[in-house]
């Protein structure tokens, strides 16, 4: 039997949507499956990667650290990386809060906007939340492609079903992915 | 019937023979004749201003804008050739890279000519290029109309229609190279004579989400929208062209 190929999936600064739209390849997921099997991803559960991978899948760009560590650990052990849906590729609606209207310092800005200065925010004591358990906020978001090389984009708000489920076959097959018309979507 | 043969000649535009009246421009002469050229700052019925260079074709060997180019006996054109597909990548790239183009919150999604242009040219793979996330201001200070620089790709076509077409002179572009924007007529779009009835103000005149009439956003369902389904082409840049008979007389070009 044809030896399968390993996948990796994470999620990173994104909304879990573009996992969502994996599972919305429906039963064709169990043809995928066929010629691919899961090693560290959110749908399995296994928090490090237990080989080397044949393809990653990155959702989400970068806005702390630890969205850092896990993309060049994914960089360093998957052969093929593939960026997929808006926020992996630029970033996003979290990379709106780059460019927070006349903001000096934009993330200072946000955090206050979100825990002290929204009027529908209960929050006595004014504080900003800095656990050390939390990962440190970056200055700014990043795409995946600031920080790592990617191999592949995926675009989309999420890429839909069919376009992930083309895009995997060809890259499980070793085919180029092409995009036809439809495929293509920022939205 | 000696006029009529001397005022029409023939060019090739990727092989095929067209017909030109004398005067027109490279791009009139091709739309008449069915051959759509990529174009993101021209608009049927405003003046022609070669800004954008998305309709830049091949003509005898060099590269210039199909828009404000005129057409000239004997031209051999190239349009859809993989050279002038790369530029016009490239060109539509570094515009998303320049604005912030933040297409899932966007209204004018799925009718943003500049997206349909991104995925008629297949866009999908990173560019070369930083994402540059300007810092712009936003204008929603009239009671109908929003003004969203950052989506501005300075087309200029508000600018145009409005001067030309409204003799309103609400927008002008202000600041030079990367700083230049598109201004209004007073401190704030509220204090201007725009209104909803403008050409300049009507859906399709702004190619992106710049221009934004108030509470029409997302009327349209995904899937049924005007890129959804088929690419920009020439039906559409006709469908969004401006009323040809409110073009002011000078815009008319004298025969040579």
């Amino acid at each position: 039997m044809k030896k399968k190929k390993r996948l990796a999936t994470a999620s990173l600064a994104g909304c879990f949507g573009c996992h969502m739209s994996l599972l919305d390849m429906d039963e064709r997921l169990l043809e995928v499956l066929e010629h691919v099997e899961f090693d560290r991803s959110p749908l399995m559960d296994f928090k490090g990667f237990r080989q080397r991978c044949d393809i990653g899948l990155i959702e989400g760009g970068c806005c702390n650290e630890d969205n850092v560590h896990v993309l060049r650990q994914f960089r360093e052990n998957c052969d093929v990386l593939v960026a997929i849906g808006q926020c992996a590729i630029m970033g996003g609606l979290p990379v709106m809060r780059n460019a927070i209207m006349h903001a000096d310092d934009p993330l200072r800005e946000c955090l206050e906007e979100a825990y002290n200065e929204s009027p529908r925010v209960l929050n006595p004591g004014n504080h900003i939340p800095n656990d050390p358990a939390l990962p440190l906020l970056l200055d700014k978001v990043y795409t995946c492609s600031e920080v790592v090389h990617i191999d592949f984009q995926i675009p989309g708000c999420p890429p839909s079903g069919d376009t992930l489920y083309q895009v995997l076959m060809a890259l499980a097959t070793g085919k180029k992915p092409e995009f036809s018309y439809g495929m293509i979507k920022y939205d | 019937m000696s006029e009529t043969l001397a005022s029409t000649f023939t060019i090739q535009v990727d092989g095929q023979t067209v017909t030109v009246q004398a005067g027109q421009s490279i791009m009139e002469a091709c739309d008449a004749a069915g051959i759509y050229i990529p174009r993101l700052c021209d608009c049927e019925g405003l003046v022609p201003q070669g800004s954008c260079r998305v309709c830049c074709v091949d003509i005898n060997g060099r590269i210039q804008a199909a828009c404000t180019q005129p057409a000239a006996p004997g031209q051999v054109i190239g349009n859809e050739t993989p050279t002038l597909n790369a530029h016009r990548r490239t060109l539509v790239e570094m515009l998303f890279h320049e604005g912030n183009h933040l297409c899932p919150i966007c209204e004018a999604s799925g009718r943003c000519e500049l997206q349909a242009m991104a995925y008629r040219l297949g866009i999908t793979q990173a560019s070369p290029y930083p994402y540059l996330q300007p810092v712009r201001p936003v204008d929603a200070s009239h009671p109908d109309i929003a003004l969203d620089n950052n989506r501005c790709i300075l087309c200029g076509r508000c600018i145009r229609a409005s001067r030309d077409i409204d003799q309103k002179h609400v927008f002008d572009y202000v600041g030079r190279g990367i700083h230049k924007r598109i201004g209004v007529s007073a401190a704030r779009l509220a204090e201007t004579d725009a209104s909803l009835e403008d050409e300049a103000i009507a859906r399709g005149t702004c190619p992106v989400g710049c221009i934004l009439r108030k509470r029409e956003g997302f009327d349209t369902p995904v899937g049924q929208r005007l890129f959804d389904r088929r690419p920009i082409d020439l039906d559409n840049a006709v469908q969004h062209h401006i009323p040809t008979q409110a073009v002011p007389a000078h815009i008319e070009s004298d025969p040579p």
